[in-house]
C-alpha cells in the first residue's frame, strides 16, 4: 500500500478503504467543547473515568491518577458523571 | 458426485459446506432455519471445520461475517425477510469494505400482518447496499449459485458480497433432486480465499476510518460502481468454467425460453419462472407466440443484456412479486429505465402477482398473457400497473 502523502489520483487508492496510516493521526480533541479536569484532591484512584472512557483517551500517571489525553478526548463528559467523587470538573475551553 | 433428494434449504446449507465456509454467523428465522440448523449439524459432525457463531440478532450476525471477511476467513450467513431487513445498515458495511460474504436469504414477505410466505420484496428493499443479487428457480441452483458467488464474489476485480434469494416454501421446504458435487472438483474450482487486505497484527491497517469531503469517500464509492461493472463479464467466465468443470450451465443473468420468435415475453424471477414456463410450453402448443425470461440478477442489473433480449419482441409483461410503495413494481420501473433513448418503443406492462405467498398458477400466468395478447391487439395498455387475484 502506498503512503498517504503519496496518494494523488483514485488509481493509487487500495481497491477497499484500507490504510496504513492507523487512526491515531485523526486528533479529535479539537471537537471538545468542554473539557475534563481532574481534582487530585478528590481523586480515590478508583479507575471508573478509565473503564467508562468511550475513546480511550484516559490513561494513569505515574502517581497512579488517572490522566486525560486531550488530543483525543471529545469532551463527552462521561468520566465526570461517572465519577463517585466529583472528583472530574468540566470547563469550557477557551475560557 | 452423489444425487440426493432434498430441500433448498439444505441446498443452501450443502452450498456453504461445499464451499468450505470458515465461519458461519448466524440468527435462526422461519423459513430460513433449517439452513443454520443443517450447518451446525455439518459443524458439530465434524463434516465442515468452521466456527459456528449463533448470534444475539441478524445485525450481529452480519457485523461477525464482515469481521471475519477481514481477518481473510470465508463467511457465510443466512437469513429471510425481518432478519435481512434489520441487518440493513451491516449490509452497507460488507459492500463498502469490500468483504466478499456470500449469504442465502430466504426470499419472504415483510410484516405486517405477519405472513411467512414467498415476496421479494425483502430483497428488492436492499437494491442499493451495494450487494449483487441472485434470485434462484431451483434447489439445484441454490446449491451451485453458492459455489459461483465465492469465486465470483472473492475474485480481486470484484470483492463485493452477494445474496442469493430462495422462495420461502416453494424452494425452502420443497424436495427435489440436487446432484451435489464432488467435494475435490469443488476445491479445484474454489480455492481457499486469499485475502486482498486482511487484518494482520504484524501489520496493522485500519478498516474504513474517517474520510473526509475533500479526501477520498467518493472515490472509494466510484470504486464499488466499477467493480459491479465487471461483475457480468466475470460472472460469464465463470460460469464457463462451472459448465467444463460440473456441466451444469448457467447464463448469467437472464434465462431465455422460447424468446426468439415470440410475440409477448412475460419477465420474472425467483422460482415462479417453473410456472410460467410450463404455461408458455402449453400456449406453443396452441401455436401462441409467447416467451419468458427469467431475471436471475437484480443487481448488477442488466439493462443492456434485457434490451438485445427484447429487440424483437411485441409487448413485454413485467411480473413482480415486490412492490414499491408509492410507485409501482421494481423489476418494472428499472426495465423501463434500461429502455430509455432506444428509438423502438415497446409497451411494457406491470403485474404485481404472489404477493405474501398468493399461489401463482398456469391459470393466473395464462390469464396475464391473454391480458397482453388484448393489449397488444389492442393497441393499448388497459392498467399500466396492475395488481393480479385482489378479493375485489
Amino acid at each position: 500500500m502506498k503512503k498517504l502523502d503519496k496518494l494523488v489520483s483514485i488509481k493509487d487508492l487500495p481497491e477497499a478503504p484500507v490504510s496504513n496510516v492507523p487512526s491515531l493521526s485523526q486528533k479529535t480533541g479539537t471537537w471538545r467543547v468542554f473539557r475534563p479536569e481532574i481534582d487530585k484532591e478528590k481523586c480515590i484512584k478508583c479507575y471508573i473515568c478509565w473503564r467508562c472512557c468511550p475513546d480511550i483517551s484516559i490513561d494513569v500517571d505515574e502517581e497512579g491518577f488517572p490522566r486525560i489525553n486531550y488530543d483525543y478526548c471529545k469532551g463527552c463528559g462521561i468520566c465526570a458523571h461517572e465519577c463517585p467523587k466529583t472528583a472530574i470538573r468540566m470547563e469550557r475551553e477557551g475560557k | 458426485m452423489v444425487k440426493m433428494i432434498i430441500t433448498g434449504n439444505v441446498a443452501a446449507a450443502w452450498g456453504a459446506r461445499l464451499s468450505r465456509a470458515e465461519v458461519i454467523a448466524a440468527y435462526p428465522i422461519t423459513p430460513q432455519t433449517i439452513i443454520v440448523e443443517k450447518l451446525a449439524q455439518f459443524v458439530s459432525d465434524g463434516d465442515l471445520k468452521a466456527e459456528y457463531l449463533h448470534m444475539e440478532s441478524e445485525h450481529s450476525a452480519m457485523a461477525a461475517c464482515i469481521a471475519a471477511s477481514q481477518t481473510g476467513a470465508r463467511a457465510f450467513t443466512a437469513t429471510s425477510s425481518q432478519g435481512l431487513v434489520l441487518m440493513h445498515e451491516l449490509l452497507h458495511w460488507a459492500s463498502g469494505a469490500r468483504t466478499p460474504i456470500v449469504m442465502a436469504n430466504v426470499n419472504r414477505a415483510l410484516a405486517p400482518p405477519w405472513n411467512v410466505w414467498v415476496e421479494h420484496t425483502d430483497m428488492m428493499s436492499q437494491r442499493d447496499t451495494g450487494w449483487i443479487q441472485f434470485y434462484a428457480e431451483s434447489n439445484q441452483e441454490v446449491l451451485d449459485t453458492i459455489i459461483i458467488c465465492y469465486k465470483l464474489c472473492e475474485d480481486k476485480d470484484i470483492q463485493l458480497p452477494a445474496m442469493i434469494g430462495l422462495d420461502a416454501f416453494y424452494l425452502s421446504h420443497t424436495s427435489e433432486i440436487v446432484d451435489i458435487p464432488d467435494q475435490d472438483l469443488v476445491d479445484k474450482f474454489l480455492p481457499q480465499y486469499d485475502p486482498a487486505y486482511p487484518l494482520d497484527i504484524e501489520n496493522p491497517t485500519s478498516v474504513g476510518s474517517l474520510s473526509m469531503p475533500h479526501q477520498w469517500y467518493p472515490e472509494f464509492r466510484y470504486k464499488i460502481h466499477e467493480a459491479m461493472q465487471r461483475v457480468l463479464p466475470k460472472l460469464n467466465q465463470i460460469e464457463e468454467d462451472f459448465y467444463k468443470e460440473f456441466g451444469r450451465k448457467y447464463t448469467g443473468p437472464l434465462e431465455l425460453y422460447d424468446t426468439e420468435d415470440a410475440e409477448v415475453v412475460l419477465i420474472v424471477s425467483g422460482a415462479a419462472a417453473g410456472t410460467v414456463k410450463e404455461t408458455v410450453d402449453m400456449l406453443r402448443k396452441k401455436g401462441v407466440k409467447a416467451g419468458v425470461i427469467r431475471l436471475r440478477m437484480f443487481r448488477p442489473f442488466p439493462s443492456e443484456e434485457l434490451a438485445k433480449a427484447l429487440s424483437k419482441v411485441s409487448f413485454v409483461g413485467v411480473i413482480d412479486r415486490s412492490f414499491s410503495f408509492g410507485h409501482e413494481g421494481a423489476i418494472f420501473s428499472e426495465l423501463k429505465a434500461s429502455l430509455y433513448g432506444l428509438k423502438k418503443y415497446l409497451p411494457i406492462k406491470n403485474f404485481i402477482v404472489g404477493i405474501g405467498g398468493r399461489d401463482i398458477t398456469t391459470n393466473t400466468i395464462n390469464r396475464i398473457y391473454d391480458n397482453c395478447f388484448s393489449c397488444l391487439k389492442n393497441n393499448k395498455i388497459d392498467t399500466p400497473v396492475e395488481w393480479i387475484d385482489i378479493k375485489v
